[in-house]
């Protein structure tokens, strides 16, 4: 019974996504103020249906009933309680519930927030977002329902893939998503833009926050994802290439390249259409991703299904969003103004250079992804793209991000003398020089010309941004002044800025010193037998059996001795079989710390108590999760920014004030 | 022109060359990096290129797993149900590497057509089974494996 009322739920949530689509965006046209007032009531019904209709499918995983075939695949009695629930998400159909639930959240978060916008505004927006869903919940109910019955009702379900019964990827997808969908928040405002023909520095500012939040839970989402494939894949690797990950990947670069180019909209009226396209692109860049997993065309560990009916809806549907948002842009935007002026070297341009760099780089990941599919297409044979490419394309453009990346903070907005700059900017260029140079001196691990380049890099970020510091106190009278300046309003966007580039910082250093310096070793081991690695001695103790709630393990002991011959480390890899899929999974003892992880994998057992053992060495490994925690907090505090929640919102385009532009506006944002 | 103006058309001329030579690197460096895939009786028939970075996938065949004396080099066959060809590996082989499972393996394929691996791959669902190897398998029309085992789920 409480299936079929998910199900009714969903189909009602379906019919209010379509009055949600038309009526408010019809009456915003013809001027019917009742039409467009039906836009949050419509918002509100559709979030309340969805989640009624996943607290049906969460409470059929709860009461195992296996008489809905989702439920018989993925659940199982002897699930632990966390994974009940996040078997919910843990497959196709479930996932695209969450996919529809999250929107709606978005939707509802827009009606209730965004009270300052004017009503026709809001009612497109939250149209436009309505089409969307409309398109997300037919999928399910065509072609994936969640609730479909099986009859007879077996007696134990096929349980969760023992990979997902993690923690880690309890909350790793609604993350993501809260990432993915949410930038159809900015998508929505962009298209009602585009539509109401009004683009201007409010809209920017309308859209910015919303943008920043979604990116927020992009990055920490692709940060998750990476730490559980480090630690539960088995294989001490934190980023594969894989397709699935570049579908994350790229929405997150064209997001970063648009909230850049939405401080440049906000603050001086200037890269509007620009904007506008970004947000076009980074939402259908978030749909790809979802038609990359979704339909299994790609070969992936993340793919749940190979259904050619849905691959084909998820390809029209796509086309449909991509090409009608790219035509209305073609027909509407020749209309903008194009706003403010600047000159050749001036904050601007860097940040505009700090776009393209991004387009590009997600152009060739987007080239490298699909090429598969194309060769295919084209019967050209079948290939795959090597890993040594992608990272190839990464290293070989995010050096000149970086150098933008410096200069940015510290250019002026409209005019910047580049000898000005440069004569601010020559300590830090000294220090990134210097510190480069000596670390890729052989001095230090025989010396790595790379290692030298990224402390070189992420010095120059972080002297670049102590000068900026420095420049911003200036200004500021004191210690009081410097503390009353954190919650004055602008200076969320700083500090924030601040905060995610010196993330940027961490994560370089973090990735160059982890693949230059990791060391790793397959190995054959005897109980009692130890083994040199990286200046630690490894002991191996033997592999005893244990039993957990619902998989067998042999669970290996080895003892880690540092040069001293103190013991640093127990860990207790381990070697699972599920009971129900049966399948033998790899999970790794790994002793954590912030200049260094030790990893330890069981291979297999190989007679006489002898195992096969993966040993790493992993120097700064944290770094790259640390890094990327830093950039979401910094994508926080500019979003939860003062002056996006100031009672007297300025609707007109913002000039700052001479005063304000003096102090702040040429360093904020 | 206005001075001006005639500084932006260089600006964007200059942003243009930029990306156009970085693209040419790139595509140079991404055909160096495309790995081709060729079934085993591809490589059997020499269609498959010695000394280049390629990918053999196929079903490992029942009892050819063989572990050498130093317990992590491995040598074992695999088939697309017509031919077979011998991989060897040294390293730890995924989890779900099994005799009778559809793996796919990177690697060199040396004179002596022994296939030297330096990753194998088994996927990490056991009821998927790589789309190519799927596809060799069809190839063979041998209905009594059945190609296309995809469970939908």
């Amino acid at each position: 019974m409480i299936p079929e009322l998910g199900n009714f739920a969903l189909i009602l949530a379906l019919c209010l996504a379509v009055v949600l689509a038309t009526v408010p965006m019809i009456g915003s046209l013809n001027n019917t103020p009742g039409w467009v007032a039906l836009a949050r009531p419509a918002a509100l019904g559709q979030f309340t249906f969805l989640l009624i209709s996943f607290a049906c499918l969460v409470n059929a995983f709860l009461v195992n009933d296996f008489s809905v075939l989702y439920v018989a695949q993925h659940g199982n009695t002897q699930l632990p309680l966390i994974y009940k629930i996040s078997a919910v998400w843990g497959a196709h159909e479930g996932s695209l519930l969450l996919w529809a639930l999250i929107l709606g959240t978005w939707t509802v978060a827009v009606s209730l927030f965004s009270r300052k916008l004017p009503a026709e505004v809001l009612a497109r927006v939250l149209s436009v977002m309505g089409m969307v869903s409309i398109g997300f919940l037919c999928f399910m109910l065509f072609t994936s329902n969640p609730f479909e019955r099986i009859y007879p009702a077996p007696l134990e379900g096929g349980d969760l893939n023992p990979l997902l019964q993690d923690f880690g990827l309890a909350i790793h997808p609604p993350m993501l998503y809260m990432g993915y969908v949410g930038l159809s928040v900015a998508f929505s405002f962009a298209i009602a833009a585009l539509i109401g023909g009004k683009l201007d520095a409010a809209w920017a500012r309308w859209s910015r926050p919303w943008t920043l939040i979604a990116w927020v839970f992009l990055t920490i989402g692709i940060t998750l994802g990476s730490w559980w494939a480090y630690y539960e894949l088995g294989w001490g690797g934190w980023w594969f290439w894989d397709p699935v990950e570049n579908a994350s990947f790229m929405p997150w670069l064209v997001a970063t390249a648009l909230i850049h180019s939405l401080a440049v909209t906000e603050k001086r009226g200037a890269f509007k259409r620009w904007t506008v396209l970004l947000a076009l692109l980074a939402f259908s860049l978030s749909l790809l991703g979802t038609f990359l997993v979704r339909s299994g065309v790609l070969t992936s560990v993340h793919s749940f299904a190979a259904d050619p009916a849905r691959g084909l809806f998820i390809l029209v549907f796509l086309c449909i969003v991509i090409g009608g948002s790219l035509m209305l842009y073609a027909w509407r935007a020749p209309d903008v103004s194009s706003g403010g002026k600047f000159d050749m070297f001036c904050r601007e341009t860097l940040l505009l250079g700090n776009n393209v760099l991004l387009v590009v780089i997600t152009a060739f990941i987007l080239l490298g992804t699909l090429a598969p599919l194309i060769y295919e297409a084209m019967g050209w044979g079948k290939i795959s793209v090597g890993f040594p490419w992608f990272t190839a394309m990464f290293v070989i453009f995010t050096p000149f991000l970086v150098i933008l990346m410096g200069m940015g903070p510290l250019a002026r907005w409209k005019k910047q003398h580049p000898g000005d700059l440069a004569r601010q900017l020559r300590m830090a260029l000294l220090v990134s020089i210097g510190g480069g140079v000596l670390l890729a001196l052989p001095l230090f691990h025989g010396g790595s010309i790379w290692v030298g380049l990224a402390v070189a890099l992420s010095l120059w970020i972080v002297s670049s941004l102590v000068l900026s510091l420095r420049q911003r106190f200036r200004y500021r009278k004191g210690l009081a002044g410097i503390l009353k300046d954190f919650g004055a309003r602008g200076s969320g966007s700083y500090y924030g800025m601040v905060i995610a580039h010196l993330g940027v910082a961490f994560f370089i250093i973090g990735v160059t010193l982890v693949t230059q310096f990791d060391v790793e070793q397959d190995i054959r081991m005897s109980p009692g037998q130890t083994v040199e690695l990286a200046g630690h001695t490894f002991r191996f103790e033997g592999a005893r059996a244990v039993k957990g709630p619902n998989y067998r393990a042999d669970q290996g002991t080895i003892r880690v001795f540092n040069q001293d011959g103190q013991e640093v480390a127990i860990l207790r890899p381990e070697k699972r079989t599920y009971t129900v899929q049966t399948r033998p999974m790899t999970e790794a003892g790994i002793d954590a710390g912030f200049m260094r992880d030790i990893y330890v994998s069981l291979g297999e057992t190989l007679g006489n108590g002898d195992w096969s053992l993966r040993l790493y060495y992993k120097p700064f490994v944290r770094w790259i999760w640390l890094g990327g925690l830093l950039i979401g907090l910094g994508g926080l505090l500019a979003a939860v920014d003062r002056r996006y929640r100031m009672a007297t919102e300025r609707k007109t385009v913002a000039t700052p004030s001479a005063t304000e532009q003096l102090a702040t506006g040429s360093r904020s944002g | 022109m206005t001075p001006k103006r005639k500084k932006r058309v260089m600006l964007i001329v200059l942003m243009l060359a930029g990306v156009a030579i970085a693209a040419a690197f790139a595509m140079q460096a991404f055909n160096e990096n495309l790995m081709f895939f060729y079934t085993p009786s591809e490589v059997v028939s020499g269609d498959a290129p010695t000394g280049h970075m390629i990918r053999v996938g196929g079903l490992v065949t029942e009892g050819s797993v063989q572990r050498q004396s130093d317990g992590l080099t491995v040598k074992f066959d695999v088939t697309d149900n017509d031919k077979t060809v011998t991989i060897q590996y040294t390293g730890i082989l995924p989890d779900l590497f099994r005799e009778g499972q559809g793996i796919v393996a990177h690697g060199r394929l040396q004179q002596d057509q022994l296939f030297v691996a330096e990753e194998v791959l088994a996927k990490h669902d056991e009821n998927y089974m790589p789309p190519e190897v799927a596809d060799a398998l069809k190839a063979t029309h041998d209905k009594a494996v059945g190609g296309s085992t995809k469970k939908v789920n």
